[in-house]
């Protein structure tokens, strides 16, 4: 039985192992970049309005923060309440060029001893969770000195 | 300039787990404040709400809900919400009606009734809402943005846990002192060292807990207040609500990113401290006529942050503040006499009422145990998600 591998949400990333990329969009007019994508209007007060177009965003960035959530969190979180629950690191990354910040779970086995801020990481494939029918993927930040 | 309005009384419920309907202490607040104002409930010709998503319906129209829990009179009503900083939208609603005379005497309340455990967004799948979002995606819960922000004020300021823990054990003391708190036991930062860690740095006896109560003020105009006798009324002299400007660079409640700088350069002034900043100027003061500040600290990093963006310090100087023992009763500029939300948790839509009842007590010189000596000036502050700031500044 094989399982369809789903976006968690549609459109924000895409590709697999050194193709992956989150997904943006960039005003044409004044080269903001919008992360969850802005598909409807450039939301830069000083700018007249641009074409948003699809742009990946870089691979690569530095810890901004990091922190962990050592407690189960609520619905709509899926987790399984049969199984113990397991903590998971949560890293802010700043990107460089596109100047901006953006959250996301780190890889499994990474902890906040890991991690520093300034650190590079970088974006990578991971699965949210799996039910019956679907593998639920999305976004992680992994180290990039790291060897999981 | 805008002009002064007065505030003529003030009254909470106590902060707790009561288990009731949030109407419930949202009228008993709304009762004391009238007592206190020695205004009769028909004599008042506004009232504005702070709303709450967790009461339903009658939550969003807060301000319906408690004119018809005191006795429909007829009272022009308003319902605002803007997340933690819906209390100090309602009283900026409320000030407005009397600054242009649309009202003379206006009744503000704000209540909760909190679920236990941490908030969550509205049921239902709605991949178009932020809020909803971050929960799906990351689980990330409020703690861990505050995890977050204390982190990097380690890394930038090195600031440590155990100067968390010292705004813990400064406001439980404080909070001690306080007959509406919730939690009036004293903590030693052995305990708070002690307790579980929720969001890495911070434990549990630095994140503020959920809690019901319910708060009001009765406001009016100054020409009201001496009709009706009070001569040297409390006065709300500024209330801020100003919103980020883009781009808003600080990761920030719910958002899983913050907006770009690519396009356009940051304003100097970041969000958080732009709330404060407003507020002086609209009263023609700055931090150094302060007598003492009640600020939102959902943990006890955010406390530290709020000090800088206050200007109660230089940046990365919060902790030496802290240390120095500037922010306690006794001190320099105390701040969060009340306990603030480490010994109140926090009732959403009542907190910001909540944090203008202790400067009127203060001001007044009627807080007891926690007074602050020969307090003038007082200033609130406080940021609500979906970036509402809300500050307010009151004088005598």
């Amino acid at each position: 039985m094989s399982r369809t591998r789903t976006p968690v949400v549609a459109g924000w990333f895409t590709g697999e192992g050194e193709g992956f990329r989150l997904l943006g969009t960039r005003c044409s007019a004044c080269a903001s970049v919008f992360f969850p994508r802005e598909d409807a209007f450039c939301r830069n007060p000083g700018c007249a309005g641009g074409e948003l177009a699809e742009v990946p965003l870089s691979p690569r960035g530095r810890v901004w923060s990091y922190t962990d959530s050592r407690y189960r969190p609520p619905s709509p979180y899926v987790s399984d309440p049969e199984l113990s629950w397991e903590p998971y690191a949560l890293i802010a990354v700043e990107l460089e060029s596109e100047r901006l910040v953006v959250l996301g779970q780190a890889v499994p086995g990474i902890t906040v001893a890991d991690l520093a801020i300034g650190m590079e990481v970088e974006a990578v494939p991971g699965v949210l969770h799996e039910d019956e029918e679907t593998t639920w993927t999305t976004w992680q930040w992994r180290p990039t000195g790291a060897t999981a | 300039m805008t002009g002064d309005v007065a505030v003529l009384g003030v009254g909470m419920h106590p902060w707790g787990k009561w288990g009731r309907r949030f109407v419930e202490y949202g009228v008993a607040a709304a009762r004391a404040a009238l007592a206190d104002a020695g205004i009769g409930w028909q004599e008042v010709d506004s009232v504005v709400g702070a709303s709450t998503v967790r009461g339903g319906y009658p939550g969003y129209v807060a301000g319906a809900t408690f004119a018809q829990a005191l006795g429909w009179q007829g009272a022009r009503v308003a319902s605002v919400y803007a997340a933690c900083a819906s209390g100090a939208q309602a009283l900026d609603t409320a000030r407005a009606r009397i600054l242009s005379g649309l009202a003379e005497v206006v009744l503000v309340v704000g209540a909760d009734a909190a679920p236990k455990g941490f908030f969550r967004p509205a049921g239902g799948d709605r991949p178009d809402d932020p809020d909803w979002l971050r929960f799906r995606v990351l689980g990330a819960t409020n703690p861990t943005y505050f995890g977050l922000y204390a982190r990097r004020r380690m890394a930038l300021y090195g600031d440590t846990p155990e100067d968390f823990a010292q705004v813990k054990v400064k406001n439980a003391a404080l909070g001690a002192l306080n007959p509406n708190a919730r939690y009036r036991k004293r903590v030693t930062a052995e305990q708070v060292a002690a307790s579980a860690v929720v969001a890495d740095p911070l434990r549990l006896l630095d994140i503020c807990a959920t809690s019901d109560g319910g708060a009001a003020v009765v406001l009016a105009g100054m020409e009201f207040a001496r009709r009706h006798g009070i001569a040297e009324p409390v006065r709300i002299r500024a209330v801020s609500t100003v919103s980020p400007r883009y781009p808003n660079t600080v990761l920030d409640l719910p958002d899983i990113a913050t907006d770009s700088a690519a396009g356009a350069e940051p304003a100097p002034m970041p969000f958080r401290a732009s709330i404060a900043h407003a507020a002086y100027e609209e009263a023609g003061i700055g931090p150094e006529d302060l007598s003492l500040a009640e600020v939102y600290d959902l943990s006890t990093a955010l406390e530290l942050q709020w000090y800088e963006d206050l200007g109660l310090c230089a940046e990365a100087e919060a902790g030496k503040l802290l240390r120095e023992g500037a922010t306690t009763l006794g001190g320099r500029i105390p701040v969060n006499a009340s306990g603030g939300l480490a010994s109140f948790g926090e009732a959403v839509p009542a907190q910001a009422i909540a944090q203008v009842c202790e400067l009127t007590w203060q001001l007044r010189g009627e807080a007891g145990d926690r007074q602050v000596a020969g307090a003038r000036v007082g200033i609130t502050a406080n940021q609500g998600l979906f970036g509402h700031g809300s500050s307010v500044v009151a004088v005598r």
